[in-house]
């Protein structure tokens, strides 16, 4: 019998909070505010809330780093299988509580795959013979069994979350505390890994809590949700429950899919497959013969052949060019394999593609950061790079001598100026980091820049980011959309986040394995795939190019006037 | 600089096998002071980086550890005020004032910067060619805590490499004036005590703070990699032990040079390599 299920047997729950407030040192508002809450055994919990709402806290108070490892003013209980948190700090309650962080890199402490898996049942002094089982089983079931005496140093990205969660799981613990786990996978990743979840779950009466801002992934999976708001939890219900409520009180944290059902007065539905079988129910569900997706209408697929098309029809003077481009990595893999396309001044474009697709070095050869083994990289202008870690780009002690002024009340930094910038939260440094590259024009006098926004400030002529909402909130990337679309020049955002991708760009560039396999028009591409699709796509089956849910809703109002007419014809 | 399983018999082997190799290696460069046997463990060294496939990541290292000797030599040369043959004269240089260069003070700087840069070389092939999480499980039983903190001191290694790349990369994209030298420094600093404070709170909920030493259980047998480089880490010492016994490798600079490189030296130095290198010949089961 697991631990879960020894705690059913009990019937009390497995995690109990009571009336927690927690303040962090130096603080002057409580993160947690008076929370109280129940977690029985083999529930699947997902915690939704913004940046700042109190969710990686709480999974910390769980888990007992709060307060043992980070310090602070705590009143209230917690309590973890039976076990007072004040009394017992993170080691000893490791043997109830796995935790799993956003980073993965920081996670993985030792050298190989194995070792990493072991760690965490050696500290509790198992036999060595247990140890192997332990490590065995935890890889069978997570699927890394093929990579055990790898070097953790080699794993991709996806790879080394799952070893994290691995290492976190191996010891079967009774919960597993996850704060955004997938917020740097790619879509195959990141829905794999809910997936895996939701398995143990079933399988082993794990019980799961999870924050995650992408909600669209895991809502479905879930049997209940908590809804945090400035520290306090504002909902705990069923997961249907949950996008009611936010539809009254916090839009911010509404499905695209839910937000499409509610816009033709339809219930929110949680996933993919509830959302299709309401609008089935409704008889809204659009005829694919009738509104096709945009990639069917042609017979050669015009997302294959647009790459080569593009390339051979940009004669007028492009942003940004690559020719027949290659990198291949000294003792490693080919990064980029011929890649030739062509980038329109004025152009958002958004690079997609799995982790290791080479979207993060096609940058940087547009940035001048890496140069091509073979093939030619040509811009008009200068190329702004903003890297996946905006605090790299932090190095001065005040807001105000890292960008200039004008640049800083461009992106909304300006109040900030006395602030130390390593003390601003993500979507600060983020906005304050592209107002250091984009910086003050002065190297754009007579280039291809332009003045963009009204601010006077001469833009470079591409703009390249490289996964800038990983771990944001919904009103964050909404901010970031805004912000890039007053951007002169050409824009690329490498992005794993089909949404952001929908509301920005006009054309996205699916890359695999180095190679563009997909170039179109947003809806061309978003429409036409399972992982890299909108939920609405996914839900409409990419009916009518519809991505996001306002033009969701759109078409299915659309159907829904034609089925009128059609019945009242047939009558 | 990290390591990497690859097929070699130095990998093959257990980590305590070349740990005692390495470290016998060590302790002869340490204790003996000819410059014929420490030319002798250099060498051994590089054969060794070469045979155990990690010549190309050892290159770094060595020109690190040309520039010590050199730095080493110049040094003592100046600094130095014996020995009797000076070879050049400075007059009187400014905070060192009268300054001779002597024979044997340059010598002297050259052979311990010949032994400062065979222990660094050493230092990288044991970071380059013996398993971290190995010698963690080998050390266990006695120092946990110790053995694990070393191992991951080595581990946080090449994240911080990963780091200053970035932060370099994240410097070189932005427009204007390039942030002074020692912004740099207090940016990398910060990252640092972020990226420790990310691995601490990680071990702590993976009962680091707690960890106990596992009760005893069945060793892995010794393959026959772990015989050969044990038994050239116990060759190694007995050849070292016994030149030191026999007065073949001494030498001495002051206040005269007296550089023994004789018969005698040069077998000593060639005993060493021979035996050294010999585990490498062994090539079968070496696949990673």
């Amino acid at each position: 019998m697991s631990l879960g299920a020894q705690h059913h047997a009990r019937a009390e729950p497995l995690v109990s909070i009571d009336e927690l407030t927690y303040r962090y040192p130096a603080a002057t508002t409580p993160a947690l505010d008076a929370v109280s809450l129940a977690v029985n055994a083999g529930e699947f919990v997902v915690v939704a809330g913004a940046s700042g709402s109190g969710k990686s806290t709480l999974l910390r108070a769980v888990s007992g780093l709060v307060p043992h490892f980070y310090g602070g003013a705590l009143s209230g209980h917690v309590s973890v299988a039976g076990n007072d948190t004040r009394a017992h700090g993170p080691g000893d309650l490791a043997r109830e509580v796995g935790t799993l962080f956003q980073d993965p890199e920081t996670q993985i402490v030792m050298g190989t795959v194995r070792a990493e898996l072991a760690f965490a049942v050696e500290n509790r002094g198992w036999r060595p013979a247990a140890v192997a089982r332990a490590v065995e089983e935890v890889a069978l079931a997570l699927a890394v069994d093929g990579l055990l005496d790898r070097p953790t140093a080699e794993l991709s990205g996806g790879e080394l979350q799952r070893v994290a969660l691995g290492a976190t799981l191996a010891g079967r613990p009774a919960v597993a505390c996850l704060d955004e786990p997938t917020s740097q996978l790619d879509p195959v990743a990141g829905d794999e890994l809910i997936g895996l979840l939701r398995r143990l779950n079933e399988d082993q009466d794990l019980t799961v809590i999870l924050a995650e801002h992408r909600l669209e992934r895991c809502l479905a999976a879930a049997d209940r949700v908590i809804g945090m708001v400035g520290g306090r939890i504002e909902f705990d219900g069923p997961s249907l429950g949950f996008l009611e409520w936010a539809l009254r009180s916090a839009p911010y944290l509404v499905t695209p899919g839910a937000r499409m059902l509610s816009r033709v007065g339809l219930d929110p539905q949680p996933g993919v497959k509830a959302a299709r079988a309401a609008l089935r129910a409704a008889r809204l569900l659009p005829d694919l013969a009738r509104t096709p997706p945009p990639d069917a209408e042609s017979e050669s697929g015009p997302t294959r052949a647009l790459p080569q098309r593009r390339w051979k029809r940009a004669k007028q003077p492009q942003a940004l060019t690559f020719d027949r481009v290659w990198n291949e990595l000294r003792d490693g893999p080919v990064a980029l394999r011929g890649l030739s396309l062509s980038i329109a001044p004025g152009e958002r474009v958004a690079l997609m593609g799995r982790n290791g697709a080479g979207k993060s070095t096609l940058l940087r050869h547009a940035a001048g950061l890496m140069k091509p083994t073979r093939g030619q990289v040509e811009a008009s202008g200068r190329v702004a790079l903003l890297l996946q870690n905006p605090t790299d780009y932090l190095v001065r002690d005040r807001v105000a001598e890292e960008a200039p002024a004008a640049a800083l009340e461009r992106f909304g930094v300006a109040a900030l100026a006395d602030r130390h910038p390593r003390d601003l939260s993500g979507g600060e440094k983020q906005r304050l980091a592209l107002a250091i590259v984009l910086g003050d024009g002065r190297e754009e006098a007579g280039g291809a820049g332009a003045s963009a926004g009204g601010s006077g400030l001469q833009d470079p002529a591409v703009l390249c980011l490289d996964e800038p909402t990983r771990g944001m909130d919904r009103a964050a990337k909404e901010d970031l959309v805004a912000i890039l679309r007053t951007v002169a020049g050409a824009v690329i955002v490498a992005t794993h986040d089909p949404e952001l991708a929908a509301a920005f760009a006009d054309r996205v560039i699916l890359l695999a394995d180095g190679a563009v396999i997909a170039d179109g028009t947003t809806a061309q591409v978003l429409c036409g795939g399972a992982y890299f699709a909108t939920e609405t796509a996914r839900i409409l089956g990419g009916a009518g190019g519809a991505l996001l849910p306002e033009a969701g809703a759109a078409l299915l109002r659309r159907e829904r006037v034609s089925a009128d007419v059609g019945v009242t014809v047939r009558r | 600089m990290s390591y990497r399983r690859r097929s070699s018999a130095l990998h093959a082997a257990g980590a305590g096998a070349a740990l005692a190799w390495c470290a016998a290696l060590a302790l002869t460069a340490i204790v003996e002071s000819s410059p014929v046997v420490l030319g002798a463990l250099a060498l051994v060294v590089l054969c060794a980086s070469a045979f155990a496939g990690v010549w190309r990541e050892l290159r770094r290292a060595l020109w690190l550890a040309s520039l010590l000797a050199l730095a080493i030599c110049v040094v003592n040369a100046l600094v130095t005020r014996e020995g009797l043959t000076v070879i050049w004269r400075f007059g009187n240089l400014p905070i060192l004032g009268q300054t001779n260069v002597t024979l044997e003070a340059t010598v002297y700087g050259a052979v311990s910067g010949l032994r400062a840069a065979t222990l660094v070389l050493l230092g990288a092939l044991y970071s380059l060619a013996v398993d971290p999480d190995q010698v963690l499980m080998l050390f266990r039983r006695w120092s946990f805590r110790s053995a694990l903190s070393a191992t991951i001191a080595t581990r946080m290694v090449p994240v911080l490499i990963r780091d200053s790349k970035r932060l370099a990369d994240a410097q070189r994209c932005r427009p204007g004036a390039a942030p002074g030298r020692l912004q740099l420094i207090r940016a990398t600093t910060s990252g640092v005590l972020d990226r420790a404070l990310d691995v601490a709170a990680a071990l702590e909920v993976r009962g680091y703070a707690t960890a106990r030493p596992a009760p005893g259980g069945a060793r892995r047998p010794m393959s026959r990699h772990d015989i050969g480089f044990a038994a050239a880490a116990a060759g190694v010492v007995s050849i070292s032990v016994a030149a030191r016994i026999a007065g073949w490798s001494a030498f001495s600079a002051y206040p005269v040079l007296r550089v023994p490189a004789g018969v005698h030296e040069i077998a000593v130095g060639g005993a060493l390599a021979l035996v050294s290198l010999a585990p490498f010949a062994d090539r079968r089961g070496v696949g990673a």
